[in-house]
């Protein structure tokens, strides 16, 4: 199924701003990442239509993700 | 630091006063807040005679304990009305705890219009004329003081709208760059302009090295404090590569990123002001995208803002203000909001509340959507001298809607509210509507637990558990602004034991205590009261502790949150 991945600070070096993602049915936030080669305790927030999701949520064809590293201001 | 300073400015005499017992374990904000809160007549008027400006550095300031060189403000808030504490970076507060100096209190006010500038050495302290100085704004006074007294010499002052008593006016401190970190929000560069006092430099010629009880135990305690900042991806990593302005994007993707005068939660040009854009603008130009707001700083979360020409343009460049102009006022372009940074150093107001005041007179009309370019002239030309428009500007954002019939003014106790819906980050709203400064993100930053997932999680759109963080943390943060640390070490002490721990060892190690977790969290909790108390004297009722009305029936896309909480729900914060 396709997806589409946001990435935002370091997780776009090397990467990609936004990209369209062909991954396979029920795959969780955790494949995508494992796909993109970014260990998951780097994983700071990901989000799902602005709300916060686990690294074990099971994605549906055609969600836009949003995958931050750990990061913070203020 | 065993001297407090007394400065009369009806008189113009001063008294160097020992420390009193009950006040020996205080500093910074605790201490500020101490006395304001024993010597300020609670309805007096903030601009009379009766009203104090108090100074001191935290009890870990001028120690080599990273990140421990904040300075503290305290009055009662001419923008707010209740007892205010604004802390800021720069070289004073480790200059003055170097010469001895727990707290400066400056109180009364001249009865002929003269202008001083106070000079303190370790002789004491002097009352200097500064008619001179009167109708200059910052970086002139810095300037003129470097080339007076040489680059070390530490500055305070204020600009114009500080001499004009503006609620906006900030208070700006001289950094080790020889530019500007402020005393930011509540007004307090009106107090100093009420005391005539145009600036305060400072010579700490022959001053020694702060007493530390126990140096064996310091070192060790500091040096694991200093680990766990370096170590924590927030503080070691995100905050020297982005800065504070990594927030853009987050608080974007999230929906709690106010957008045209807090309609939306999400901002079409959000990448053009982002964290990242940003971050590339300065490498690719040469400026510097890690940098310290005072020595000893090893988060380095500030940075030097430069054009395309490698030319300064501004430094500690922070997310409050690039949302409050980029996305709140719709500018697009960094350049601008740059420049309109510099600006508000230089004529001195508050970069919170003047970036809410500029959205809201967009709002009115005044200037146009996103017009950075009319946003430099009206600080510039309007507010930094004072015309009749400039003074209904620079007196803050409630001002503005007054004087222009408006319904979607966003303040909580007459002060701007900062960069985070409160309906789709509920947290910050129980903090903005709670805290005893009016609407202020540092007091209690939920944003920590409620978008970062630092120190856990709970969820921004609902209700639950809101109240418990928010008072969790702004009992947290009453104590840490008491040691004169920057705010940002809470992102490793909510997640790393070792570093709160370590924390509380400098504290012990330095006076030599015995402190625990409780006492620091009892201490918190302490000044939160005596604030609060304050306040309570002063005329404020738990009616003021309300966000305002149009967040309860304005639904903010994406999510359309409205503001939910009862009067009821609000008011168990204080049950502690």
């Amino acid at each position: 199924m396709t997806i589409f991945v946001k990435l935002f600070a370091g997780f776009r070096e090397n990467r990609f701003k936004v990209a369209k993602r062909e991954v396979k049915d029920d795959c969780t936030i955790a494949d995508v990442l494992e796909q993109l080669g970014i260990k998951e305790p780097e994983l700071g927030v990901a989000l799902i239509d602005g709300r916060h999701v686990t690294s074990d949520q099971v994605l549906h064809a055609g969600v836009t993700i949003s995958l931050f590293p750990k990061v913070g201001g203020g | 630091m065993n001297k407090i300073f007394r400065i009369n400015m009806s008189n113009l005499t001063t008294k160097c006063e020992s420390v009193p017992e009950e006040w020996a374990g205080l500093g910074g904000r605790g201490l500020t807040s101490t006395i304001v809160a024993a010597e300020v007549p609670p309805r007096c008027h903030p601009l009379g005679p009766n009203n104090k400006l108090v100074f001191a550095p935290g009890l870990l300031t001028g120690t080599p304990a990273a990140q421990s060189g904040r300075l503290s403000a305290g009055a009662k808030s001419p923008l707010t009305g209740t007892i205010k504490e604004s802390n800021a970076g720069g070289t004073a507060a480790q200059q003055l705890a170097r010469m001895g100096i727990k707290a400066i209190i400056i109180e009364g006010a001249p009865t002929e219009d003269k202008w001083y500038r106070l000079h303190i050495t370790m002789d004491g302290i002097t009352f200097e004329a500064a008619d001179s100085l009167v109708g200059k704004q910052n970086f002139a006074i810095i300037d003129e003081m470097i080339d007076t007294f040489g680059p070390k010499i530490g500055v305070l002052s204020i600009g114009v709208p500080g001499e004009m008593r503006m609620c906006a006016a900030n208070i700006s401190v001289k950094d080790p760059d020889q530019k500007i970190r402020s005393h930011g929000r509540g007004g307090l560069g009106a107090v100093m302009g009420s005391k005539k006092i145009k600036c305060i430099t400072i010579d700490d010629t022959g001053a020694s090295k702060v007493p530390i009880a126990d140096p064996d135990k310091f070192r060790a305690a500091a040096k694991i404090f200093a680990k766990s900042l370096l170590d924590h991806p927030v503080s070691g990593e995100g905050l020297p590569t982005y800065g504070t302005n990594i927030l853009i994007n987050i608080l974007n993707e999230a929906g709690g990123l106010p957008t045209k005068n807090f309609r939306y939660g999400q901002c079409e040009h959000h990448e053009k002001i982002s964290g990242e854009t940003m971050h590339d603008t300065i490498v690719e130009r040469g400026g510097k995208h890690k940098h310290g707001c005072h020595a000893g700083c090893i988060i380095q979360c500030s940075q030097v803002y430069v054009d395309r020409a490698g030319g300064y343009i501004t430094s500690g460049f922070e997310y409050e203000t690039i949302w409050g102009l980029g996305a709140n006022a719709m500018i697009e372009d960094l350049d601008d909001i740059a420049k309109c940074d510099n600006l508000m150093d230089d004529i001195g107001i508050d970069s919170i509340e003047g970036a809410v005041l500029l959205a809201t007179a967009m709002e009115a009309g005044v200037i146009p959507w996103g017009d950075g370019k009319e946003c430099q002239r009206v600080l510039r030309d309007e507010i930094g001298k004072g015309t009749p428009l400039g003074r209904i500007l620079g007196n803050g954002t409630g001002m503005v809607g007054t004087a222009y019939g408006l319904v979607r003014v966003p303040v909580v106790k007459n002060q701007g509210i900062p960069a985070y819906d409160p309906r789709s980050v509920k947290g910050i709203g129980i903090t903005y509507a709670t805290s005893t400064m009016g609407a202020d993100h540092t007091a209690g930053y939920t944003i920590a637990t409620n978008i970062l997932k630092v120190g856990g999680y709970v969820d921004p759109l609902t209700k639950d558990g809101q109240v418990e963080l928010s008072r969790n943390l702004q009992i947290a943060t009453a104590a840490v602004d008491s040691t004169g640390m920057c705010v940002f070490i809470a992102f490793p002490a909510l997640d790393i034991p070792e570093s709160f721990t370590a924390l509380i060892d400098l504290l012990n190690a330095t006076y030599g205590l015995d402190l625990t977790a409780d006492d620091v969290t009892e201490l918190g909790k302490k000044i939160l009261k005596i604030e609060h108390d304050f306040n309570t004297a002063a005329g404020f009722s738990k009616q003021d502790d309300r966000l305002p009305e149009f967040f309860s029936y304005e639904p903010i896309p994406p999510h359309n949150a409205v503001w939910d909480f009862t009067d009821e729900e609000i008011d168990e914060f204080w049950d502690f």
